[in-house]
């Protein structure tokens, strides 16, 4: 040692030197053997001060080391570290984001009490910086600032509660992970983001999905009804059977009255559908672990029904690496007790191969015996023959045991099993044998009457099975889950079985019994203590029931015992002596001891030790282990009565939101909800009798409806009363946006759409001074109700979905919140004679789309608009007056949303009938849409006079694809085969951004999402006029205000998803020009680029 | 989270250890020493040990435990699947993950260790974006870096981490622009004594080496997608596009990817390519024991069946065994008690077979079971489910690249009980 000692040192001097030198390369290797030192547990602290002289370094490189190194040391040398802060805070403001989060990270990871001040502050600075990379860090930091100093949590909780306002997906699961690791009981905090999480959740990176989605799943459990609460009383009732504990029965009892008293239909929040929604794809992930949460989130929030869906993806799960198969096994084993019935499809995936690692096949047993039935016993146990003849003794051992768990669960099966077990006994392995006779001690308790021949059997066992077999001591009874029995001997309890058997079957086998005791006597001190006290037991019981033959034997084991090592022997010799000698100082107890040892006693019940374990929350450690590890947030029970759903209603609806909710909506495989409908709350009942309104409900579905539609006619009135003032002021908005008037009329359309957060709380304040007057006398307008339907039904909002929902929920009667106001913006529209809306269709309003409506209204307001009095409206021809026999259909792209489903895209057809008779019954039929496609037809016209013109809509979802919509037009005479291409430039709908909005857009879609084309400008295509006249008829897109006057800016988002496209015009020097367009929708973006080269060179 | 990870190697030794948060003693690993001593075989230590103050959560690959230390409550699939990460990575880095590579590395692992987590919660686990933070090592680059002092770690945040596609890393340039899609099936069966079928599942992937330039975006589509029944994607696969039209479309990572891993649907019959024929028996009285088994082909769609591998382990109670094969080579390990026979191709005329006898241990009884055959195989050009790419288109990008579609159908977990 001592001569090393000096050796290190040197080494560590030359490692200084190079530190000090002032080559990088020199520097860059001293750190990287320092780092090598590091990682192999050396010590190298006391080149603290040596490095941290580097902490400025100009080489990225020997930087990064350094950090490292200081990281790690920072805490055993905290005077020294302090002299690396100000590098950091200077790093802090640095211009590129990198350098700015990477120092936000080693700062904080610096673990110096004194600093945290300084932390504090970085993190609250960096929780608003400008890169999402950053604001990661920052939520990442902290966790590290909460353990570093538990006191700033109040001032943590607010940076958590902005970041969690978050809406970009970067820092979304960061945030959460800060969320449960410091506050995870401020669950208020969550209410405003629920549905953001939810829907951004499928884009969020892997780890942060698993974090959310467990926290989302107690979230839900909080917040949200019990799905199963009509089955669970019925399921409990027929357990009770089972296991008929007093506890069970008291809650049982306890929430049968609970749900008789409401005794309503259950009906699922939209809310915890959205969850169940969005998280099912992720059932899809390569990531076992995200596999895992989505699991245990329908295991604990779904309905019953279901729940199956999980089953496919855990068995997937199957077919990774031992220990992801270990953990998933384990929750199968759980599940599988409570809902067998869902991986009874799967029965063989668990079957067992000889290459599985015993722990493994241990688990795999688990779930067999837990899948077993009466329809598939024959089946598995057939496998389990095999599995006994298996080289692995444990497992052996643990099928034998599945074998006893089969035959009690089963009574069908009973004998064959009892029978199999007993061929068991003359197996050669003694491991076996002594299971085996653990296993059938059991199940003969169960009729001991009819199986004599095997407890004699058993009796000649004692002898082969013999003593100091194992070492170990007496075992708890059932394998513990699947630890192994690290080579436990089963032999002496086998032994203690056949001992206890003898005993208590006495009366049976009443030759072989003292022969046994005599035998067990001779052998008695040599025995292990659980078969003493089988002997002991057995003696008395003899002595009870045959004194004659046994009581000198029971005398000389009693002595024995008497004179035990262990006091457990001691003791129950003596309580023995006592009770059944009679003496005369024993008192009463000595008649009843015969009761005492012979009494019935009930047969014991071979339980799965999963069994309950899903009182944890299923994917924790805590369920693994089943025990509580440090930290574990206990899954809370359904409340009885859902908390106010309106909490997650969020006032301010966001863009990005919307979008990315549409782009959601189109996941939805359940037909329903890819109708207007969106969310409307009856269609989300689990139960089979919606219409039965619940009281919480407010009513049914039809009336419900009509109570809100009275409600808006309240508030029509009293819009119509204040719209002057209002025109007023919306045209002051107007007014507001430079140089917006000159724009077509479909322009103007857009900007009275355009969702401003400054008109919006106009908007919101006009409604509460509406709201407050009390509504007068009802006009009964017959279209009241189906309008506001329509206009509802045509937003296609996420956040204020629930608005309605809400409102939907409250009696109409109750007093208005703010939010619910948006819906006054509904009131003035022309009813639309084109769609029947199902009364059931009341929905969500989001103030944008709320706006959006206003754009109907504007147009309805200015009739002339409704035909295509724009002039850059293109018309086609849809049936030539030739091939229609005198009808002649055309039809062009009115550019107006289409009332009742903002997917679709409205088609205004003109069909003027050239024949000299009438035409009737025009109606659409047939249609054969693509996979995908709808049409919604517009309604049959009855009668075209000769030389008539008609007009109608129609409204199409082309799934954003140019594919064309085919179906038949047919009069009462004949039918037609037409189809209807859109160009691309038509399956959008614009939209309103401010030049900060569009340029934050943008740079979400850079890269393979952006399409840049150059081209050159003719002539007559120089002005801004025919520009953006040129752009704006090949695509339906709106201009978005831009600084430069060589940009041209248009934004749109495309019909069906929703998705984003951005259109830049910047105009170069002479002719030329350079076209960018930013989508989401590849083809799209394409075909669009080519359109619009093509409308500007014309 | 993961608060520290310690490397052991097999004889148990930790070589590398590393903290996200405050230092862990490394006697805590005691405890996992104590429960691997318990384990009779490294496949048997618990994958969670729980100890007085921590969790030890393991996974075992490559001859080496990776052994996370976590203080509180966490899902430990998060950190299994997280370790296995780990490893994939240090693979991906390196091509092979082995105790030397990562002790001549320990710069850059250490570096790409501090970048997958921050705090214990994972920061970059795509492989894309971590080799732009810190490039991979190459002979080249060492030779450069030693000359000029530059350095493997990147000074420019991936712009992959800020995009929607973070699994891409950006300005991709190749010469040669191709993508490579293999389509591997694996057998996963379990076939009785006499032969019949008692399970047969196959498992498939599609393993994608894409080298494109720029942001391609790709879609593939299958002559018949109903087939799969189950399947997991990578993200970068469209899930919408795949429930909506069974088409795989995506922008795919640069270099080699899992592109889909899938499932056919119990419901269609697997066909079992190849029989085993066996007689295997011991004999109570004497000390010598029979064996012989025949490989032959047996729906096999007109292919060959190449790379076959019989392997089988036989009961401790096994001496020896003399055996002669018709073809390949064979060896028995008298340790292990593990025969295995190297078969190669079969050839239909003339079916491989092995002969000879066993001696077994005298004075012991006859093993009460007979040995498991495994079975290897591999089939080229033959996807066994049938499942059918039908194309492979690119957009966003000019050029042509050059596509190429293989498939391979291999045994998997392949069983066969005697």
């Amino acid at each position: 040692m001592g001569i090393f000692l000096p050796l290190v040192w040197f080494r560590h001097d030359d490692l200084k030197e190079m530190l000090d030198s002032n080559k990088d390369s020199l520097k860059l290797e001293a750190m990287k053997r320092i780092v090598a030192m590091i990682a192999r547990g050396k010590n190298a602290s006391d080149l603290f001060p040596a490095v941290v002289k580097n902490v400025a370094c100009k080489n990225i490189e020997v930087k990064k080391l350094v950090y490292v190194y200081l990281v790690r040391y920072a805490e055993e040398q905290q005077d020294l570290a302090l002299l690396s802060i100000s590098t950091f805070q200077r790093g802090l403001k640095d211009p590129n984001q990198l350098i700015r989060a990477s120092a936000l990270r080693v700062l904080s990871s610096i673990r110096v009490p004194i600093i945290v001040p300084i932390m504090m502050l970085a993190i609250k600075e960096a929780a608003s910086d400008m890169s999402p990379y950053v604001r990661k860090t920052a939520a990442h930091a902290i966790p590290k600032l909460y353990s570093l100093d538990s006191d700033q949590k109040d001032q943590l909780i607010e940076v958590i509660e902005k970041l969690l306002a978050d809406k970009t997906t970067l820092v979304a699961g960061s945030v959460v992970m800060a969320f449960e690791e410091v506050c995870p009981e401020r669950i208020d905090l969550i209410h405003k983001n629920y549905r953001k999480l939810c829907n951004l959740l499928i884009d969020v990176e892997e780890w942060g999905q698993v974090v959310i989605i467990n926290m989302l799943t107690r979230y839900a459990r909080t917040q949200f009804l019990s799905p199963n609460q009509n089955e669970s009383l019925l399921e409990e009732n027929t357990e009770k059977a089972f296991y008929g504990s007093e506890e069970e029965d008291a809650k049982d009892a306890k929430a049968e009255a609970a749900v008789l008293a409401k005794c309503k239909p259950y009906v699922m929040d939209p809310d915890h559908r959205l969850l169940l929604r969005n998280t099912k794809p992720l059932l899809q992930s390569r990531n076992a672990a995200v596999v895992m949460a989505v699991a245990q989130l329908y295991f604990h929030l779904a309905p019953k029904a279901e729940v199956g869906v999980i089953a496919k993806a855990l068995v997937r799960l199957l077919r990774s690496h031992s220990e992801v198969q270990y953990v998933v096994l384990q929750n199968v084993a759980t599940m599988s007790i409570k809902r067998r019935g869902m991986f009874e499809p799967y029965l063989k995936s668990f079957y067992i191969r000889s290459t599985d690692p015993t722990q493994i096949k241990i688990l795999k047993l688990e779930v067999l015996t837990n899948l077993a039935n009466e329809t598939n016993i024959s089946t598995i146990l057939r496998e389990f023959q095999t599995y006994i003849r298996s080289m692995d003794k444990d497992f052996v051992a643990a099928t034998i045991q599945a074998i006893g768990r089969c035959a009690t669960n089963i009574g069908k099966v009973r004998d064959t099993c009892l029978n199999g077990l007993v061929q068991l006994l003359s197996n050669r392995d003694e491991l076996v044998v002594a299971e085996s006779v653990v296993v059938i001690k059991k199940l003969l308790q169960m009729q001991p009457a009819q199986h004599s021949e095997i407890i004699k059997h058993m009796a000649k066992l004692t002898d082969n099975i013999q003593v100091g077999w194992g070492v170990a001591g007496p075992r708890e009874r059932g394998w513990q889950q699947c630890h192994m029995s690290e080579g436990i001997s089963q032999v002496p309890m086998a032994r203690a079985s056949i001992l206890w058997l003898i005993g208590e079957y006495c009366e049976h086998v009443p030759k072989i019994a003292p022969d046994v005791l005599r035998k067990m006597a001779k052998s008695f001190t040599n025995e292990e203590d659980i078969v003493k006290l089988q002997v002991i037991n057995l003696a008395a019981k003899l002595y009870l029931t045959n004194s004659k033959q046994s009581k000198l034997l029971t005398q000389y084991v009693l002595n024995l015992a008497k004179y035990d090592q262990n006091y457990d022997i001691r003791d129950r010799a003596r309580f023995i002596r006592q009770l059944i000698v009679p003496t005369e100082k024993s008192g009463a107890l000595n008649k009843y001891a015969k009761k005492l040892f012979l009494a019935q006693k009930p047969a014991p019940i071979l339980e799965s030790s999963f069994k309950d374990r899903d009182h944890f929350q299923l994917g924790s450690l805590s369920h693994l282990l089943n025990a509580k590890a440090v930290g574990y947030q206990e899954l809370p029970d359904w409340p009885d009565e859902a908390p106010d759903p309106s909490v997650r209603n969020v006032e301010v609806p966001e863009w990005t939101k919307c979008t990315s909710r549409e782009k959601r909506k189109e996941k939805v495989e359940k037909p329903f909800y890819s109708d207007s409908e969106g969310e409307s709350g009856p269609t989300e009942s689990a139960d089979s009798e919606p219409e039965s309104g619940s009281e919480e409900n407010g009513s049914s579905s039809s009336s419900g409806s009509s109570s809100s539609g009275t409600e808006e006619e309240e508030e029509e009135e009293e819009e119509d009363s204040g719209e002057q003032s209002e025109d007023k002021e919306e045209e002051e908005e107007v007014e507001k946006r430079p140089k917006r008037k000159d724009k077509e009329g479909s322009h103007k359309a857009v900007l009275g759409s355009a969702g401003s957060p400054s008109e919006e709380e106009e908007e919101e304040e006009r409604a509460k001074k509406a709201k407050k007057k009390a509504p007068q006398g009802r006009k009964g307008r017959v279209e009241t109700s189906s309008e506001a339907s329509t206009s509802e039904s045509s937003s296609s909002g996420s956040d204020s979905g629930s608005e309605a929902e809400a409102k939907q929920r409250k009696p109409p009667s109750s007093k208005a919140s703010p939010k619910e106001i948006s819906l006054l913006d509904l009131d003035d529209f022309t009813p639309s004679p084109v769609q029947p809306i199902p009364s059931s269709s009341i929905i969500s309003t989001s103030l944008v789309t709320d706006l959006e409506g206003l754009t109907l209204t504007d147009s309805s307001l200015t009739p002339t608009l409704l035909s295509p009095a724009f002039s850059a409206v293109k018309t086609y021809e849809l049936l030539h007056r030739m091939a229609g026999e005198g009808l002649a259909v055309e039809y062009c792209f009115s550019r107006r949303p289409f009332p009742g489903d903002p997917h679709m895209v409205a088609v205004q057809i003109q069909i003027s009938n050239n024949t000299d008779t009438e035409v009737k019954n025009l109606r659409v039929n047939e249609p054969k849409p693509l996979s995908g496609m709808r049409i919604q037809e517009f309604p049959e016209i009855e009668h075209l006079a000769p030389g008539d013109t008609a007009t109608v809509v129609m409204g199409i979802d082309f799934c954003d694809s140019t594919q064309a919509a085919n179906f038949q037009l047919c009069t009462h005479t004949r039918q037609f085969y037409v189809s209807i291409q859109p160009p691309v430039g038509e399956l959008m709908a614009p939209v309103f951004m401010s030049e900060n909005e569009f340029k934050k857009e943008q740079g979400k879609l850079m890269g393979m999402s952006e399409i840049t084309e150059k081209l050159t400008l003719p002539e007559k295509c120089q002005s801004d006029h025919t520009i953006v006249q040129q752009l704006t008829s090949a695509a339906n897109v709106g201009r978005v205000p831009c600084g430069a006057s060589n940009e041209y800016r248009f934004a749109a988002k495309t019909v069906t998803s929703g998705s984003l496209v951005l259109i830049t015009l910047e105009r170069r020097e002479g002719s030329t020009a350079q076209l960018t367009i930013n989508s989401e929708k590849m083809v799209i973006g394409t075909m669009l680029v080519k359109d619009i080269i093509q409308a500007l060179a014309q | 989270m993961i608060h520290s990870l310690f490397l052991i190697n097999a004889a148990g030794d930790i070589f590398l250890e590393k903290h996200w948060k405050s230092v862990v003693s490394r006697s805590v690993c005691d405890y996992f020493f104590e429960a691997q001593e318990r384990a009779s075989e490294a496949e048997n230590v618990p994958p969670v040990i729980p100890t007085p103050h921590h969790y030890l959560l393991s996974v075992y690959r490559h001859k080496i435990f990776f052994v996370a230390v976590i203080q509180s409550e966490v899902p430990p699939l998060f950190v299994i699947e997280f370790l296995h990460r780990v490893v994939d990575t240090f693979q991906d880095y390196f091509g092979v993950c082995s105790e030397v590579i990562i002790k001549d590395n320990v710069v850059v692992v250490y570096e790409v260790l501090e970048e997958m987590l921050d705090n214990g919660f994972p920061l970059a686990t795509e492989s894309n974006i971590l080799k732009e933070l810190i490039k991979p090592p190459t002979i080249l680059r060492t030779v450069v870096n030693t000359i000029t002092g530059s350095t493997n770690v990147g000074d420019q945040l991936p712009t992959g981490q800020l995009s929607v596609v973070p699994w891409r890393r950006t300005g991709v340039k190749y010469t040669n622009n191709e993508a490579y899609f293999d389509v591997i099936e694996e057998i996963d069966a379990i076939i009785d004594k006499s032969g019949s079928t008692i399970t047969a599942e196959i498992q498939g992937v599609i393993d994608a080496c894409v080298k494109l330039t720029g942001m391609p975006d790709l879609t593939l589509s299958f002559m018949n997608p109903r087939l799969l029944d189950d399947v997991s994607f990578h993200p970068c696969v469209r899930f919408k596009r795949w429930e909506s039209e069974r088409i795989l479309s995506f922008i795919p990572p640069d270099g080699n990817f899992r592109l889909l891993s899938y499932h056919v649907s119990a419901q269609n019959l697997v066909a079992i390519p190849v029989y085993v024929k066996h007689n295997i028996s011991f004999r109570d009285s004497s000390s010598l024991g029979r064996f012989e088994i025949t490989v032959g082909p047996k729906q096999t769609m007109g292919k060959t069946i190449e790379g076959v591998m019989v392997t089988s382990q036989m009961p401790k109670s096994v001496l020896n065994m003399t055996l002669t094969p018709s073809q390949g080579t064979h060896v028995f390990d008298p340790v292990t008690k593990l025969l295995s026979w190297d078969v190669g191709k079969i050839n239909p005329q003339k079916l491989p077979s092995l002969k000879g006898s066993v001696s077994l241990q005298a004075g012991t009884s006859k093993p009460d079971e007979n040995p498991t055959i495994n079975l290897q195989f591999k089939i080229q050009q033959l996807a066994i489910s049938g499942l059918k790419v039908n194309r492979l288109d690119m957009y966003g990008e000019k050029y042509k690249p050059f596509k190429g579609i293989k498939y391979m159908t291999k045994a998997g977990k392949f069983q066969v009980r005697t």
